[in-house]
């Protein structure tokens, strides 16, 4: 069974599952409830200043998408920060971490821009013991009206100010948590880090309107007869996560950096994927809050049994690995050709591979007698379509085509060089050889 | 004297009131919404989907699942409907094991089809459910047709043809509409009186007349419908039963397992149907494994169904022969009687064990004795009354094309034409087509 140990900023956990700042981690009885169910660590709901707490609508707070048999795929929500009062959080945090050593305990804050108001909280969080912070730069419902959450997440200047006070006024880690409700997820991140944060973490969730209710003609979730925009999360936002780990990973700019990668974590997997892709840990929520907190048995069985399989003594032998196969499409090989190949035997002739050709990709797909498809290499430009609408895993393959043979959708003799976008004929500005 | 199971002869009450409620409940319970959206959600939405090829009314199976996977059932069986008006009856009693589900390809996948059949069935309620009819008539085209028998082939037929702009009388020889629906076919595959309520329903289109009571050669004759009305359209069925040419068939307790069944469909009190302890079914149809299986539910003791062909041979399909065995029906194959035994009533039957050669039947010359004191013949059904001046073919009406007889302006369909399947998908496949070829003849000057 491998070591699941991870090392984030030099904080230890056992695992490298925590649970991301949200309604789960809310409070005393659900984090220690959490660790009992064996998570790493726990990032606590965010914490607002001294004062009145601030106030959540009743309800409805959530509304989501669904996958076959109400899989969940995606939840939004439009719950704001804590809204129980900072000094409970506190003495709660203190209480918590004392008894839990081991664990990774974070703190989540997020309070008006401005220096007194960091100067006057951090103090209050460092007397709690917990091992870190967490700037909430990112919820883009309901906080971000008041200056908060995304609003300073989207202006990098304010996350650089904001992270030099946090570093000023707290000796522990701080994490910069960054909204994905941006054009290019690279320059908060840069930002971040020349304010001088410890590591980045992303995604926070992502606006939305998930549904709308076609009855009472307004968003939903509906509260009396209103809806407003939410926060986009769980399986759904997944792919949007990886692509802004991967961008700041590597990022010359910011590539090494410690990232806590959150969005959409269901499995071990998922897991998996975001740290190849250079996160030191994952953040969960939504997966819990479908399933419970027992839903991490599965992810570190999972993630255990993948590193022994593939040999990994420790989080740190795979963490980054696939970095270094993102790149521009620029880069890609142009030389490289495949042709996708249906296995006959496996084919259960649904005949989707067909519709998806014929009608929206390259006509390469031949129906022939008795519902035989076959693909025509003449045509055939290897999109993928049709391994992806395929219902049958693996019985579609995408074969590359050895160099030195023809193409014959081209008629041209596929090269076994390398060659990109940069150096093409076609392309304006290709960089010409030299004479 | 002994009870229930062990009472000898032919008697009612061998169940308990509940007991036969539970016998006789819904073979296939009518999905819940969330199974609905479960079950639809495994269709592929395949391109020219081999479960529409399929069937024989051609339903657009792919599109009513969608439908229904989307959340409007009533959209879903509107597409049925528009193909097959006894979409609710067909969901229920078709063999979709050798049908759109053995079509299927997740049949041929994993062994487990779209529950198509069970689908449908949750539209078509669905709809049926609101009491209203989906359909409406196209203006008057002042033509009348005639419609002579009120089956599953005739009801299709009437109705396009109602839907089309035409006038029709519906002529049925029983007491009530429906056919095989209403008479035939077991009882825990229509239940709560559904044969009736779909005929009220399909009805409620407007523009046709039911008349019963009539049938050709008693109150009827073809000479005097064609020079009343139109067209015409015969859709009588099979109302002949074949014999079985064995010693001791009109001994007491020796029945045509149609008319059994009819009892069975026709009661409002199944406990007060006497059947026998021990009860041998001849045959290998459906007919005989609806027979046997409700034989069975009424409490009989052991009920045999005596084939005279091999398992592979046998009409009804493996899904009936599994269902069968499971309500304690013993299927014997490779048998055929020789004499039925008895003084008065039956006792027993004699089987002699059969040899398949070149596709013909011989006997071996073994015999084996069964205690019986009920024998059901199921041995198949003819064509009984067809009008003379129609050409026959293998012992049906001859038709070609849709429907088309060998006499002008008449049409026939279902199971008493020539071609098809006795199936009531086909009957109600065939009065369509010939509704449309009728349409077509009556609007074409």
């Amino acid at each position: 069974m491998a070591d699941l140990t991870t090392d984030f900023l030099g904080i230890k956990s056992p695992n490298p599952f925590w649970l991301a700042s949200a309604p789960p981690t809310d409070k005393e009885y659900n984090v220690r409830r959490a660790y009992e169910a064996g998570w790493g660590g726990v990032v606590w709901k965010t914490l607002g200043s001294e004062g009145p707490p601030v106030v959540n609508v009743n309800g409805p707070r959530y509304g989501a998408i669904y996958g076959a048999d109400r899989r969940l795929l995606g939840l939004n929500n439009i719950e704001l920060i804590t809204d129980r009062p900072l000094q409970t959080n506190l003495e709660e945090i203190t209480r918590v971490k004392k008894d839990y050593p081991d664990r990774a305990l974070i703190v989540s804050l997020m309070v008006p821009c401005d220096e007194e108001s960091w100067k006057a909280i951090l103090p209050l969080v460092e007397e709690t013991g917990a091992d870190g912070i967490e700037l909430n730069f990112g919820c883009p419902h309901g906080m971000a009206e008041r200056g908060m959450g995304s609003a300073v997440g989207q202006v990098p200047e304010y996350i650089q100010m904001v992270t030099q006070w946090c570093k000023q006024y707290y000796s522990k880690p701080v994490i910069v948590k960054l909204t994905p409700n941006i054009s290019d997820i690279r320059n908060p991140a840069r930002a971040a880090f020349a304010g001088n944060a410890d590591a980045v973490s992303l995604i926070n969730t992502i606006n939305s309107i998930i549904s709308v209710d076609l009855d009472q003609m307004a968003p939903q979730p509906t509260l009396d007869g209103k809806g407003t925009h939410g926060g986009y999360c769980g399986p759904a936002v997944k792919p949007i996560a990886l692509n802004m780990v991967a961008e700041i990973a590597r990022d010359p700019e910011t590539t090494g950096k410690p990232i806590s990668a959150i969005g959409g974590v269901t499995t071990w997997r998922d897991a998996a994927e975001f740290m190849v892709m250079g996160a030191g840990n994952v953040q969960v929520c939504t997966a819990a809050m479908t399933y419970g907190f027992r839903v991490v048995e599965e992810m570190k069985a999972g993630l255990s049994q993948w590193m022994d399989e593939k040999g990994y003594t420790s989080t740190a032998d795979f963490i980054g690995q696939a970095v270094p196969n993102v790149t521009d499409w620029k880069y890609l090989n142009l030389n490289y050709v495949s042709k996708a190949k249906i296995d006959q035997d496996a084919c259960i002739k649904c005949g989707r591979c067909y519709a998806a050709c014929e009608d929206t990709s390259h006509q390469a797909i031949w129906m022939k007698e008795d519902r035989v498809f076959e693909v025509n290499d003449a045509e055939c430009v290897a999109c993928n379509l049709c391994v992806e609408v395929c219902p049958v895993e693996n019985c579609i393959s995408m074969e590359a085509v050895t160099p030195g043979e023809v193409d014959p959708r081209t008629g041209k003799v596929v090269q076994g060089d390398y060659a990109n976008w940069t150096t093409h004929p076609n392309n304006p500005s290709a960089v010409q050889a030299a004479e | 004297m002994a009870q229930g199971h062990q009472a000898s002869g032919i008697v009612a009450g061998r169940l308990s009131e509940d007991e036969i409620a539970s016998n006789f409940s819904d073979l296939h319970s009518a999905y819940a919404p969330h199974e609905a959206a479960v079950a639809a959600d495994r269709c592929y939405f395949c391109y020219d989907a081999p479960c529409v090829t399929a069937c024989p009314t051609d339903i657009d199976i792919p599109l009513f699942i969608r439908q229904i996977q989307v959340g409007q059932p009533e959209g879903a069986a509107q597409t049925i409907l528009s193909q097959n008006i006894l979409g609710g009856m067909c969901a229920r009693v078709c063999p979709t094991e050798t049908l759109c589900e053995e079509a299927c390809v997740r049949e041929a996948a994993e062994g487990k089809p779209v529950e198509i059949g069970r689908l449908q069935r949750y539209a078509t309620d669905t709809l049926m459910a609101r009491g209203t009819h989906p359909f409406t008539r196209a203006d008057a085209t002042g033509k009348r047709v005639a419609v002579v028998g009120a089956g599953p082939a005739g009801l299709s037929c009437a109705h396009r043809l109602a839907m089309l702009g035409h006038d029709v009388s519906l002529f049925e020889t029983k007491g009530k509409p429906g056919g095989l629906n209403e008479f035939g076919i077991a009882a825990y595959k229509s239940t709560d009186d559904f044969a009736a309520r779909e005929v009220d329903w399909l009805l409620k289109i407007g523009g046709i007349t039911v008349e019963t009571g009539k049938a050709l050669g008693s109150g009827l004759s073809l000479d005097a419908l064609k020079a009343d009305y139109d067209a015409v359209f015969l859709s009588i069925g099979l109302a002949g039963v074949n014999a079985l040419r064995a010693a001791g068939e009109d001994l007491s307790g020796v029945r045509d397992a149609v008319d059994f069944i009819e009892d069975l469909r026709q009661s409002d009190d199944l406990g007060s149907l006497p059947v026998g302890r021990n009860v041998v079914v001849i045959g290998g149809g459906m007919t005989a494994v609806d027979a046997a299986v409700q034989a069975s539910l009424l409490g009989a003791q052991n009920v045999t169904i005596a084939y005279r062909r091999g398992r592979d041979a046998m009409p009804a399909s493996p899904f009936e022969q599994d269902l069968a065995a499971a309500k304690g029906v013993k299927l014997m194959f490779n048998v055929m009687p020789v004499a039925i035994l008895g003084d008065g009533a039956v006792t027993g039957i004699e089987l002699e064990y059969t040899n398949v050669e070149d596709g013909r039947v011989k006997g071996t010359g073994e015999t084996v004795t069964l205690v019986a004191d009920q024998v059901f013949k199921a041995i198949g059904q003819t064509l009984d009354g067809a009008p003379d001046g129609v050409a026959l073919e293998g012992g049906k009406i001859a038709v070609s094309g849709p429907g088309r007889t060998s006499v002008a302006d008449v049409w026939a369909g279902g199971d008493c034409a020539s071609g098809g399947e006795d199936l009531t998908v086909t009957a109600v496949a065939e009065g369509r087509d010939a509704a449309m070829d009728i349409h077509a003849k009556l609007t074409s000057c």
